[in-house]
């Protein structure tokens, strides 16, 4: 992976290669509007590859992420596992001499590849975030039973975890009914306002 | 809860207690409902009074941040508005996603007035952006303080060794989170754990990641990163883990088994919710029937037998 990195820079407009594939000219600035991240401001030290504690478990480390999306390698970045399994848990941030927000990168990758219907090399995951979403759009709260249930049936992964569900339950620990908060009404509208506004193009970039 | 553990005396220093917002969060009204029992019951007999925030809404951790940012924002803003209606200036907040969410995003809202501006216009509700969210975990052990902690106790933890867990959302990001914590070695826990008269053990792993969230999608890499904690806590002489958020319980207690299995390993580690420990440390008469509810038996900590003890009798 390390090879496609090269000295050349990205900066022109027009068609620029980078370890001969082509670019993107304006991705660079589409990840930083959402994520109000400046992908230049990194030095490619390594910290945050260092730390992370998911990195053994992607396909393009923390830092080439930043570097490729600087340098408009759109496909790359947009179809790795790595944008979906960063956990978010700001190791990264945290450590980062030039205080780059590494994980508001990451979830800004995962909403362009969601915006231009990229296929998720993590599809349960992906599912997951869905689920999560369409349950707290649904119902104001989240209802784990009705997740973990729903997930089942999108991955297929049916027999997963059923000796702990059962235990839980017998434990008295899952809901077996979702709770009906007053606000549910105005959250559900809240996520309507939200898309519409996304719609338009007009996101927060901040 | 009875005050009978109230020592006399103590009821002047109680005169002075500020009423809390509290924020349960999705996990605390289900399968972490004993972090919700016990913080609770602690906070009753410590004199702290939490309200419920009428009405709240899920803070949106772990998804909605990965959707759309505003989204995310505005979630988090409407428990904040609620706090404000209330007149409270402070919310408590036990799990620690949830507490990472409402914080950051009261964070951005006061450093960003474009984005409240939008937020505001997306909400539908005046939002002063005054509110500011607290870990519970920061709350008892800096608001309540170590001493009337120590007050409070009446089985002192004598010679538990504990491996306090703050995992990853309790400290970072610390410019946003807004908190005095030392971020790479926070110490409330081992200050809290130190008063109720247990020894916080010194552990590398306090604030490594036990992989959240990918606990049902990519349960593989929550099997290592869990047995990492798990093996490094033991391995440093702890007889106990304590953690302030339901994703770690999960990961670290419900997944135990499978973890420790996949890393070849036979030895179990009970964890607890700082409150537990609280709890049993204060002689809450519940303390133990919540322990019940956990995968790994955690009975030992509740008698007080720690590896020491053991050691002892083994070699009588």
């Amino acid at each position: 992976m390390g090879d496609a990195i090269s000295a050349e820079s990205a900066t022109t407009s027009g068609e620029v290669r980078f370890g001969g594939k082509k670019t993107e000219p304006g991705f660079c600035r589409e990840v930083e509007r959402l994520s109000g991240q400046k992908l230049s401001a990194c030095y490619q030290c390594g910290e945050c590859t260092a730390g992370c504690p998911v990195a053994f478990a992607m396909d393009l480390m923390p830092n080439q992420v930043t570097r490729m999306a600087l340098a408009g390698m759109a496909d790359e970045v947009l179809q790795s596992r790595s944008i979906w399994l960063c956990v978010g848990c700001n190791t990264c941030v945290t450590r980062c001499p030039r205080l780059v927000d590494l994980p508001r990168v990451m979830d800004s990758l995962r909403q362009i590849a969601t915006h231009r219907g990229v296929r998720c090399p993590e599809p349960a995951i992906r599912a997951f975030h869905d689920t999560f979403l369409h349950g707290v759009e649904r119902g104001g709260r989240l209802h784990e039973l009705a997740l973990v249930a729903a997930l089942k049936l999108k991955t297929g992964r049916l027999f997963q975890d059923v000796p702990a569900g059962v235990a839980m339950m017998a434990k008295g620990k899952l809901a077996i009914l979702p709770e009906t908060p007053e606000g549910k009404a105005e959250v559900r509208r809240i996520f309507e306002e939200c898309k519409r506004r996304a719609g338009k193009g007009d996101g927060h970039a901040g | 809860m009875k005050s009978a553990n109230v020592a006399p005396g103590r009821e002047m220093a109680m005169q002075d207690n500020r009423a809390y917002a509290y924020y349960p969060g999705c996990s605390l009204h289900a399968t972490a409902k004993e972090y919700d029992l016990s913080a609770r019951a602690i906070c009753a007999a410590l004199g702290v009074e939490l309200r419920e925030v009428p009405g709240w809404n899920c803070c949106g951790a772990s998804s909605a941040h990965g959707r759309d940012h505003l989204l995310s924002t505005t979630l988090a803003a409407r428990n904040l508005a609620l706090v404000e209606e209330m007149g409270l200036e402070e919310v408590a907040v036990p799990c620690a996603a949830c507490f990472n969410r409402l914080a950051v995003a009261g964070h951005e809202l006061r450093e960003d007035a474009s984005l409240a501006e939008e937020v505001r216009g997306v909400l539908e509700r005046p939002l002063q952006g005054k509110a500011k969210a607290r870990a519970l975990l920061d709350v008892v052990a800096r608001d309540v303080g170590t001493e009337r902690i120590r007050d409070a106790v009446v089985r002192p933890l004598e010679g538990l060794k504990v491996a306090c867990y703050y995992g990853c959302l309790l400290v970072r990001p610390p410019r946003a989170l807004e908190t005095d914590e030392r971020v790479e070695d926070p110490q409330s826990l081992d200050e809290l754990v130190r008063a109720m008269g247990g020894e916080p053990v010194e552990w590398p792993h306090k604030t490594e990641c036990c992989g959240a969230g990918l606990s049902l999608t990519r349960t593989d890499v929550v099997r290592k990163l869990s047995a990492d904690i798990l093996k490094m806590a033991r391995e440093c002489g702890a007889d106990c883990i304590v953690c302030a958020c339901p994703l770690c319980m999960t990961n670290l207690d419900m997944r135990q088994g499978e973890a420790l299995k996949a890393a070849g390993e036979r030895f179990r580690i009970p964890v607890l919710y700082f409150t537990e420990l609280m709890a049993l440390a204060m002689g809450i008469p519940d303390a133990e029937r919540w322990l019940k509810m956990h995968f790994v038996d955690a009975s030992a900590v509740a008698r007080r037998e720690t590896a020491a003890a053991n050691g002892m009798e083994a070699e009588q």
